[in-house]
């Protein structure tokens, strides 16, 4: 009896086995392989990092329903908080999880910059999609860090490049005295000045100054078409501010700093109008897999808006799992994989990684401000006449 | 330098100077009558500015149109809350930690106006960006060479220096201030003589806070934005410049807010570097001045402190 019973148990037993074998087909079969994603998921920058997470996810789901995908892929998202001691401690917590076999991480230029050593102490290769200072690609010479988003650099380059089009011969520069504004300042006056353009005055300023009639002053007396601000919105929209009190009659340029609907919000009647700024990327729909990718997040329905930076982590992370379909779940294949990226397709254009791992094809928008929001140059009336910036 | 700039520049410094005294002249009014430091000070001020900002929304809201009467509601509702909140910072806050060591009303303060400053930034409707403070003032400019004289600035300027002297004339001319005086030179006599000290402690920081309010307003319709931070800077300068003048007097305050705006200006100006030292320079030299006379450029002349 109790044999027939333990028999009869175990027959029911294998038949379920290989109904629900039957059932999931190949989805068991294939091994599973972990990715990761860092971004600050929490704190004042948080719906960038949520964004970015949401991108990266669609790109694991969209490999996960792909039938032709060798592995099945889990995401691990992890939240730096964008504070530099938070980020050292989840990064080491991904680098050493043998599972994983890359990741895509920060938004925030700071923790980048803190983490990167321990990315190449753990051979964890990773791809950043958001932060923008240099240093992260070319102040190492670490073989782990790429980046698919263009820096500082290819930003003011575009900058003086499109100010010293426009006409402007003469500048004066504010910035602020971090690392980002101190940054931008050195690329952008060796740009312009490698483009034949004058600078006439540069002016250091803390990030929490309230008055700057005094720098200002001195720029009235020194003239100039145009006054560059290298720093982020609450200190342009002084410093706008302050120009008009003090009757400066000057085009007002910008950094990515300062493209955020703050600087409306902050600025009173048609002060901001004609405001140009750069932005690293484009506007996911100018992108050349733009409408798929707005498409595809549209449907995933996800909570939050995928914001600036988004696309780009979709296209790291797609980047990341094509090298693991080539290459295999190995951290040191996946690494040698990212060296030859060449001329790879995304939906952010072409990507092409140099020596530090740097997307070299970077792309870069121009914005001009236009009736209370930033539209993108080409498709402003400041591009076709209808309206002229400063001084033209 | 043509005479047009130097101009501005001394209209610059002369704009700064008034808010500073204003921020300087409520320490000074606290140190006085209680010996307390007030750290929320700067803060109180900020609060100040963003009452007057959401009166703003309000009475636009009520569809009054007329500038006048839109700054005369806006001073009048911000400077009674900010006065009432100082007011009852000292109340309960202040009043209760008065035997305690002068360390921990400075401590309580210092904690209050970070509580502040992160409950604007959290709680106000977007509050951690900068809020569009109206232009209500006339923005006609005379060009004077150069040197772009604005009525509103002088209209500022001119209501700065106003409250200022109506401060002195209330400490130094009227019953209220002579009470004032008498509690801040020996509490122990004037509350023999009958003077109400509680009350008159509330009185000083009510006063000292809508001065401080007022000081709000004025930054927010000179520069045209306020922010959850503006205070801390502001404070610290006040500060500053209370004691390079001498805490407890109120002429050092005033004295204070004008050297220290001289500073900037100059710091920003004539130093052959980067102005990003202007404030390096101007503290840096209030330090000299703090070594050279501990106990500021015009001291109490009734000290009773050793």
């Amino acid at each position: 009896m109790k044999f027939t019973e333990n028999r009869r148990s175990f027959l029911s037993f294998a038949l379920a086995a290989s109904l629900s074998l039957g059932l999931a087909g190949p989805a068991l079969a294939k091994e599973t392989v972990k990715v990761g994603f860092i971004g600050p998921l929490s704190g004042g920058v948080s719906n960038m990092g949520l964004g970015g997470r949401n991108s990266a996810a669609l790109a694991v789901a969209l490999r996960n329903q792909d039938p032709n995908a060798k592995y099945e892929y889990e995401l691990e998202p992890l939240d730096d908080e964008c504070k530099p001691n938070v980020g050292v401690q989840v990064a080491t917590k991904l680098a050493t999880n043998r599972k994983v076999v890359g990741a895509v991480t920060h938004y925030c230029s700071a923790v980048a910059m803190g983490t990167v050593d321990i990315y190449h102490k753990f051979n964890l290769p990773v791809i950043v999609w958001g932060a923008v200072l240099p240093d992260i690609t070319y102040g190492n010479d670490y073989a782990e860090v790429h980046r698919v988003n263009g820096t500082m650099i290819n930003q003011n380059e575009t900058a003086a490049k499109f100010m010293t089009e426009q006409g402007y011969k003469t500048w004066a520069i504010i910035h602020d005295t971090t690392d980002y504004g101190k940054g931008h300042n050195k690329y952008f006056s060796q740009f312009l000045t490698e483009r034949g353009g004058e600078i006439l005055g540069t002016f250091g300023v803390t990030s929490d100054q309230q008055d700057f009639t005094a720098e200002l002053t001195k720029i009235k007396e020194l003239n100039p078409d145009v006054v560059y601000f290298g720093g982020l919105t609450p200190i342009a929209v002084r410093i706008r501010q302050q120009m008009d009190k003090l009757g400066i009659e000057a085009q007002f340029q910008g950094v990515s700093g300062i493209k955020s609907d703050a600087y409306f919000a902050g600025l009173s009647g048609d002060l901001a109008e004609g405001t140009v700024t750069f932005l690293e990327g484009a506007p996911a729909e100018k992108l050349p897999g733009g409408e798929y990718f707005m498409a595809e997040y549209e449907k995933a329905g996800y909570g939050e808006d995928f914001e600036a930076y988004g696309p780009f982590a979709f296209a790291a992370m797609s980047l990341l799992l094509d090298g693991i379909e080539e290459v295999g779940p190995d951290r040191k294949a996946l690494t040698a994989y990212l060296a030859d990226v060449n001329e790879h397709n995304s939906i952010t254009g072409s990507v092409s990684f140099d020596d530090h791992g740097q997307n070299t094809v970077a792309l870069i928008t121009t914005y001009v401000a236009q009736d209370g929001q930033w539209v993108v140059w080409e498709d402003s009336e400041y591009a076709d006449g209808t309206r002229k910036l400063t001084g033209k | 330098m043509d005479i047009g700039l130097l101009g501005q520049y001394l209209a610059n410094g002369v704009m700064l100077g008034t808010m500073y005294a204003l921020v300087a002249v409520g320490f000074t009014l606290f140190f006085g009558v209680l010996d307390v430091i007030k750290f929320s000070h700067g803060d109180v001020l900020m609060l100040g500015s963003f009452t007057g900002f959401t009166v703003y929304i309000g009475v636009l809201a009520m569809g009054i149109e007329n500038p006048w009467l839109m700054i005369a509601v806006i001073l009048i509702v911000s400077i009674t809350t900010t006065a009432a909140v100082g007011a009852l910072i000292a109340r309960y806050l202040v009043l209760p930690l008065k035997s305690a060591p002068p360390l921990n009303i400075l401590l309580i303060t210092l904690m209050l106006g970070t509580a502040i400053r992160e409950a604007v930034r959290l709680f106000y409707p977007d509050g951690s960006n900068p809020k569009n403070f109206p232009a209500l003032l006339p923005t006609a400019s005379v060009d004077l060479g150069g040197f772009a004289l604005r009525a509103d600035s002088v209209i500022l300027v001119g209501a700065g220096i106003a409250v200022i002297i109506g401060l002195n004339l209330l400490i130094n001319r009227t019953r209220l201030g002579l009470a004032i005086r008498a509690v801040a030179q020996d509490e122990e006599t004037a509350k023999i003589m009958g003077i109400n000290y509680t009350l008159i402690v509330l009185v000083t920081f009510a006063i000292g806070s809508g001065a401080a309010a007022f000081a709000g307003i004025m930054n927010g319709l000179y520069y045209n934005e306020v922010n959850f931070g503006m205070g801390l800077l502001l404070g610290l300068i006040g500060f500053s410049a209370a004691i390079i003048g001498g805490l407890g007097n109120i002429y050092g305050a005033i004295l204070g807010g004008f050297l220290f705006a001289g500073l900037q200006t100059v710091g920003a100006v004539a130093l052959p570097f980067a102005s990003a030292y202007k404030d390096v320079f101007a503290f840096g030299v209030v330090i000299a001045l703090m070594a050279w006379k501990p106990t500021g450029l015009i001291a109490e002349r009734s000290s009773d402190r050793v």
